[in-house]
């Protein structure tokens, strides 16, 4: 077994347990801190299935950030859901027989690999050169779309140019998950992809990528507004400790 | 009139160029000792504050989950950058609401986060230094809490709670506020924001019945501490004499009589007011709460009515139940608590109240819809309800309305500039300049429309715009209470 082989199993199974445990562990942090009070962003819902409506226009079409800029939010919505279609279209490599709906958007999931770049580098743009956005960027937020574009131009420069054996590729990623390890190849572009796909793993959960399981515990957007009709009990609610002591 | 320049009202509002610093040394007065006691907080700065703030920032993110997933989620997608009101009337940069969080998210990376410890510049970590409590203590009191960045925020990040915990911060290590720590300490010691005294408050009131005795005939009544009334109302201390507020407290009373409603002020709940909500300080806005919920006891009311205040709304209509309930004492067929806009509206669609609109044919009027109202809370029994209801009063009082242009009310409305906690002439420069927004917005329908007054349902709003309209070239007096609209056009007397 090559030395490639070994590192990027081990490698993958260590990013694999980084991601799920620390995001993981995320979620469970805010899962655990309490809501104190009632604070959705108004109007809103008055009721938990409202709620799930506002959530999903809010997760699925990026109603707010509609409202607030169409530029960001055309160049945002075509990444995430061309993103979306590439991990689908990855799907292939994990399972066997490969779901026929999974074939199906075999094609599509090229094209969204594209369509991935462009919103990418135009979310870029707009961090160069728009100088409100580029005051409020860290060399994080511009390394971490240099990391997306370079795995999607990775990706699509082995679907093009330098190929590598697929077969073996998805022959590797079957064996990581019954610990059963098979060769990889070794062609540059493919280590590259992986090595790339293997540091956004690492760095989620220590990152703004937090902001995808993050938007599901957002106080302004999954409360529902029915303080009234429903009280709101928290540590607040029963707080004895009075501001400063009483000294009538 | 000031050292500083107003700016200029264009025809359309501009997004600036960014202008670093210039609103660098806009601070208001630091509190006292003497202030900052009553509240719970240190008399001035401890000596080992740096890990006080760091300790407190980390109890904060653990007892509320708003601030931990705001301070991890932001992608700095720049969707908030000309949202604020602050930023469009100043240019400063860090007015706008992701700069304004990253002062305090900078610390929370590089003291909570592994990449904030091992790379600080890498991802925009900061050390807590002596100059950036300073720039906190200048920006932190920049934001008037009024949520409009939060509309627009894809994770709805709300600016108004990392500015309240970074207030809460700064009290606990002594650096608070003069104003609002100034004021909840009136509200402990006397019972209201303005330190008017259970006497002077019978004297206004006894004025205000004599006044509309005067000038209608009719025998509205003021009534303070009247134990066995059914509503308790609980309204800004504005209202008691400052204008135009105190025209609405005379609509209310009109309101009321002329349905019949037994109601009475109390002087321990004399405050509708909760400045605790504009320091973060959960501790004393429940304690300032709670001396709702006394009074209405005390006095065996069976419902709760608030005055036209928007923070005010805010904490009565989101917070009170949480804060100082169950209320399950008071009447259950009306919720708890009521605005006063509820009321009046559902008397006008019974038909209880009589208008002559033509009182009003003087005025041309649009409404300001009050950030707290806007995007904090809710009137009647469906969402947006809090711009529908006070818009229909208004139009069954007047023949002349007007709404201003859509993107500058409803869930859009910009903040009258002297918000959360920022209404004091230490500020004066910030809260003209964070009022171009409202300006530029009034400034069309006043030439398109003919639009002669601007209504209101908040103190401060009131307060603010009183001051700030003479600097843009309008009158003062432009500002009205929806109240006193309802005042002017009511019929009192029987009915028939």
């Amino acid at each position: 077994m090559s030395f490639a082989t070994v590192f990027f199993a081990l490698l993958f199974y260590a990013a694999t347990a980084i991601f799920l445990i620390g995001v993981g562990m995320r979620i469970a942090r805010y899962a655990r801190a309490p809501a104190p009070l009632k604070i959705p962003t108004t109007p809103a819902p008055t009721t938990r299935t409202g709620v799930v409506g506002r959530m999903v226009t809010e997760v699925v079409f990026f109603h707010s950030l509609f409202k607030a800029n169409k530029w960001i939010w055309i160049l945002g919505w075509v990444f995430h859901l061309a993103l979306l279609l590439v991990l689908l279209r990855h799907l292939r490599y994990f399972i066997e027989p490969v779901w026929t709906w999974v074939v199906l958007i075999q094609p599509f999931g090229v094209y969204a690999g594209f369509a991935m770049i462009a919103g990418l580098a135009g979310l870029w743009v707009r961090r160069l050169f728009v100088e409100r956005i580029r005051y409020i960027s860290s060399p994080s937020d511009h390394l971490m779309l240099a990391l997306l574009i370079a795995i999607a131009a990775s990706g699509l420069g082995m679907k093009y140019i330098w190929h590598t054996d697929i077969p073996a590729v998805k022959m590797f990623f079957m064996g990581l998950m019954r610990f059963d390890f098979h060769p990889l190849p070794t062609d540059p572009m493919l280590l590259i992809h992986l090595s790339l796909v293997a540091a956004l793993m690492i760095i989620f959960p220590f990152s703004k990528l937090l902001h995808a399981p993050g938007v599901f515990f957002s106080p302004t957007r999954n409360q529902a507004d029915n303080p009234r009709e429903r009280r709101h009990v928290t540590w607040i609610s029963s707080a004895e400790k009075p501001a400063a002591p009483a000294e009538q | 009139m000031a050292d500083f320049e107003t700016p200029e009202v264009k025809e359309y509002l501009d997004i600036p160029a960014l202008k670093r610093g210039v609103m660098g040394n806009s601070k208001p007065f630091v509190s006292k000792e003497q202030f900052q006691e009553p509240l719970g907080f240190p008399g001035e700065l401890v000596d080992n504050w740096q890990q006080v703030a760091v300790d407190k920032l980390g109890e904060l993110l653990k007892t509320n989950r708003g601030l931990q997933v705001f301070m991890d989620s932001c992608v700095k997608c720049g969707a908030c950058t000309d949202k604020c009101h602050y930023f469009l009337g100043t240019s400063d940069p860090r007015n706008m609401p992701v700069a304004r969080q990253d002062l305090l998210r900078g610390v929370y990376r590089r003291y909570y986060t592994l990449p904030g410890k091992l790379f600080p510049k890498l991802v925009g970590a900061m050390d807590l230094t002596e100059d950036l409590l300073d720039q906190w203590y200048s920006y932190y009191h920049q934001c008037s809490e009024c949520r409009r960045c939060s509309v627009y925020c894809p994770y709805g990040i709300d600016t108004a709670e990392v500015t309240m915990a970074a207030r809460d911060i700064m009290n606990a290590v002594g650096k608070g506020q003069k104003y609002s720590n100034e004021i909840i300490g009136k509200v402990f010691k006397i019972g209201n924001n303005l330190g008017l005294p259970q006497p002077a408050l019978e004297d206004t009131l006894e004025g205000l019945e004599e006044e509309v005795k005067e000038d209608t005939g009719a025998d509205v009544r003021y009534p303070l501490d009247e134990e066995g009334a059914e509503v308790l109302l609980v309204t800004p201390s504005a209202d008691f004499f400052a204008e135009p507020h105190v025209d609405g407290l005379i609509g209310y009373g009109k309101v009321f009589h002329q349905a019949g409603i037994s109601w009475t002020l109390s002087s321990h709940a004399s405050e509708a007011a909760n400045f605790g909500l504009f320091i973060g300080s959960m501790e004393n806005m429940k304690r300032i709460a709670m001396r709702i919920r006394e009074a209405a006891l005390d006095l065996g009311v069976k419902r709760i009515v608030f005055g036209e205040c928007g923070h005010a709304w805010r904490v009565a209509y989101s917070f009170l139940n949480t804060l100082a309930g169950p209320f399950d004492f008071l009447d259950p067929r009306y919720p708890v608590p009521q605005h006063i806009c509820e009321v009046t509206y559902d008397l006008i669609q019974r038909g209880a109240l009589t208008f002559d609109k033509s009182a009003n044919d003087h005025r041309r009027v649009t409404f300001h819809d009050s950030c707290n109202v806007a995007r904090a809370s809710r009137m009647g029994d469906m969402p947006g309800g809090q711009f529908i209801i006070p818009r229909e009063i208004i139009k069954a009082v007047c023949n002349h309305y007007y709404d201003m242009p859509p993107d500058t009310i409803g869930e859009a409305t910009f903040c009258c500039g002297g918000g959360g906690g920022l209404l004091t002439d230490d500020l004066m420069e910030l809260r003209v300049k964070g009022a171009l927004p409202r300006m530029q917005a009034l400034k069309q329908v006043v030439e398109e429309n003919g639009v002669t007054h601007l209504a209101a349902i908040c103190a401060i709003c009131k307060s603010q715009f009183s001051k700030v309209l003479p600097y843009y070239g309008f009158q003062m007096d432009q500002i009205v209470s929806v109240h006193q609209l309802v005042s002017d056009a009511i019929v009192l007397g029987q009915k028939q």
